[in-house]
């Protein structure tokens, strides 16, 4: 990894080295939060049946252990329990009460959200984190020191950690199949395997036109909301669904502030309490000497009556 | 360095003096033999067995850390915890060395000690929690993850860890008898304080902001945008409250090091320290309230975490306060050591309320951590303990080398 003079910079206003320089730096580049070419998926889940062969396709395609045969994934027992991603699982399909007794249950396939300003990122000390110009949210092994803070920052429940390997543990989580997609007319796995087209994968822009579309179209089919759209500054996978998110297992909590905003304050505090603080602290110092220096001066002067008054 | 080989003609009797304390070997391994020594080295064993299972085997073999809860105990208190408990070196370095309460030099040795031990320990822990401990260096010298409050953490921990080495260094070189040395290291400790007080004004409120990447997991009565504030100012409480506990806990168990102590003396700093105590507490009581009326949610209060809320902030900071105040009034040291062991436990409870016990709060699933978990977090404390004794029973730390009479 080559550093350069503005790594430099980063590094020195991040110690609090040169606080200044930094902020100034962070003023001239603002982040450019969307991109026209992120790619993105859009899940319909009016028309997710819940046949969970996106999970065998992404065990597929990204070699993770305990794969089993796609006719096992026909097991709807799994659907008992809520399950979240894990370290063998990057997506799961859970399944949900239908919107009307007796009509068809709603299924959810979850997956990384692959944010706009991800919150794994921004909280990810050896940046093994990076959001590619194509869209999807990355993870490199090889810098992570295993500290888990992505875990407690991501909003979705996403990052997972192989915490039976005592030698090269890691984080794991869905990368939108970066290697297929980077080929020409490369899909990521679960989308191409879908019998149901429920998952899209185009541009992030145009999906957010579909789904628009499919909402207006079909008055009353769909609750009027992308779900990734503004949530957690914008995700580049998106969901429409014929029921209120958070009634199905959707955090609704989840609000539309990039999440490096919620640092943003303390760490632009930094720079000030490291040049504030040492003058601070050297005017207390140069008083309590001072007055140290007068009351000697008083002993020296009037040692006798002191003395035995002290 | 020139200096002792002229004073021990044999090196050996030099090395026996320091390692021994100046005794026969044999009478020195006999003095070993106490119930407590028993009882840590049984510990000390069950937690060694422990360390080698988990870096040969695994967190899953040795805790119950799962995908929604990736900290448990050892972050939660081994680090958390450990580094509120170690802010008395910097609350009694700045007291004496920067606002001048000369009375209180007695008491900076040890919290400096104390806060050194500590934070070498949470590294330690720490090393047990990572899932690649050996790449503890990289955010130092591989990848820069300069946007993450961690970073800040790592860096500020690694900085005053080396900080607080140079402020007990003056106590090693005394011990040591390398006069210039020691001088040397004197010149350096108002800059050693003043830059201890940054990076711990710093480290201390960043181990609270880690958090702030977290609502909606955090519960919202304990998550404010104010948390780096709140862990900043119960930081100074958890130091001032530990250094009273520590000179109750050495007045016990080394008498022969404070047997010079006035106890009058000592007795009037541990009441002066409780009532700063007070004041802090006060503050800090006012601040969880403002915490509250900023995310208004008052209605929360009337809930199960609620309640839970109420018991830490009444019965481990406002109860606290009270006890400080009146011990302050009736002139009584022990109601002071007394109530400088609640307020400990308050300020564990807080970062365990904070990274634990409320931590995704609105899932099903709780955690509890395995008995592992709880045998290598008291391994660690226990050879924290077992080391500060064995510096403190060598060093001039408690007691002043006559050979330095006090430069201060």
């Amino acid at each position: 990894m080559s550093t350069s003079r503005r790594d430099f910079l980063n590094l020195a206003a991040a110690v609090g080295v040169v606080g200044v320089t930094g902020t100034r730096r962070a003023h001239a580049e603002p982040v450019r939060r969307v991109s026209e070419d992120w790619m993105g998926m859009l899940t319909d889940l009016t028309l997710c049946v819940g046949c969970r062969k996106c999970e065998w396709a992404c065990k597929d395609a990204n070699e993770l252990p305990n794969k089993g045969l796609l006719e096992d994934y026909e097991d709807t027992s799994v659907f008992e329990r809520k399950r979240r991603m894990d370290a063998e699982n990057f997506t799961v399909v859970n399944r949900y009460p239908p919107v009307e007794p007796g009509g068809n249950p709603v299924d959810v396939k979850k997956q990384c959200m692959h944010c706009f300003e991800p919150a794994c990122a921004s909280a990810c000390l050896v940046a093994a984190f990076r959001k590619t110009p194509e869209g999807p949210v990355l993870y490199n092994e090889n810098v992570c020191i295993g500290c888990r803070y992505c875990m407690i920052a991501c909003p979705f429940h996403v990052p997972a950690y192989t915490y039976d390997d005592p030698y090269t543990p890691k984080v794991m989580k869905c990368t939108m199949c970066f290697e297929r997609i980077m080929q020409e007319g490369g899909v990521p796995a679960c989308a191409k395997i879908c019998p149901e087209e429920a998952i899209t994968f185009a541009k992030r822009s145009d999906l957010i036109t579909l789904a628009r579309e499919k909402i207006t179209h079909n008055p009353g089919k769909y609750v009027e909301h992308i779900y990734g759209e503004y949530e957690a500054g914008g995700t580049c996978w998106l969901y429409i669904s014929p029921k209120p998110f958070e009634e199905l297992g959707f955090r609704a909590d989840v609000s539309a502030t990039p999440y490096p905003e919620l640092t943003k304050g303390f760490l632009s505090s930094v720079p000030l309490v490291l040049t504030i603080w040492p003058a601070l602290l050297m005017g207390a110092y140069a008083f309590t000497k001072r007055r140290e220096e007068l009351a000697k001066s008083v002993e020296a002067k009037q040692p006798p009556t002191r003395s035995e008054e002290g | 360095m020139a200096e002792y080989p002229g004073k021990y003609t044999d090196w050996q009797a030099w090395l026996a003096d320091k390692l021994f304390m100046g005794l026969p070997f044999g009478q020195y391994v006999r003095g070993l033999i106490t119930p407590f020594n028993f009882i840590a080295l049984i510990i000390v064993c069950v937690g060694v067995a422990l360390a080698w299972i988990r870096f040969t085997q695994g967190l899953a073999a040795t805790t119950n850390l799962t995908n929604d809860y990736p900290w448990g105990l050892w972050i939660g208190f081994d680090v958390l915890c450990g580094v509120a408990l170690a802010a008395g070196g910097f609350v009694l370095a700045s007291t004496v060395h920067l606002f001048g309460l000369r009375d209180y030099y007695p008491l900076v040795r040890p919290a400096i000690l104390t806060g050194f031990l500590g934070y070498f320990f949470v590294v330690v822990g720490l090393c047990f929690d990572l899932g690649r401990p050996w790449r503890l260096p990289y955010p130092m010298a591989v990848s820069f993850g300069v946007t993450s409050v961690m970073f800040l953490v790592g860096w500020h921990v690694a900085l005053y860890l080396t900080v607080q080495f140079l402020e007990f260094c003056p106590a090693i070189f005394e011990w040591l008898n390398t006069k210039k040395l020691r001088k040397w290291v004197g010149y350096l400790t108002i800059g050693a304080t003043v830059f201890g007080v940054i990076l711990s004004t710093l480290h201390q409120s960043a181990l609270g902001a880690l958090f702030l990447l977290a609502p909606g997991k955090v519960h919202p009565l304990w998550y404010t945008p104010w948390i780096p504030v709140f862990f900043f100012i119960s930081a100074i409480i958890a130091g001032l409250s530990m250094v009273i506990f520590e000179s109750m806990l050495s007045h016990r168990v080394f008498h022969s090091q404070v047997k010079d102590h006035d106890p009058a003396h000592v007795e009037r700093l541990v009441i002066g320290l409780g009532k700063a105590a007070s004041v802090v507490l006060f503050t800090y009581f006012c601040l969880k309230w403002l915490g509250v009326a900023h995310g208004q949610h008052w209605d929360l209060l009337f809930t199960p975490y609620g309640y839970w809320f109420l018991l830490e902030v009444f019965g481990f900071v406002l109860l606290p306060c009270f006890l400080y105040a009146h011990a302050v009034r009736k002139r009584s040291a022990r109601l002071v050591q007394f109530t400088s062991v609640l307020t400990v436990l308050g300020i564990v409870l807080n970062r365990l309320n904070v990274s634990i016990i409320t931590f995704q709060w609105n899932l099903d699933e709780r955690y509890f951590p395995r008995w592992s978990e709880f045998a290598v977090t008291i391994f660690i404390v226990t050879v924290g303990l077992l080391t500060f004794r064995w510096i403190v029973n060598r060093m001039p730390v408690l007691r002043d080398d006559p050979r330095y009479p006090a430069a201060h």
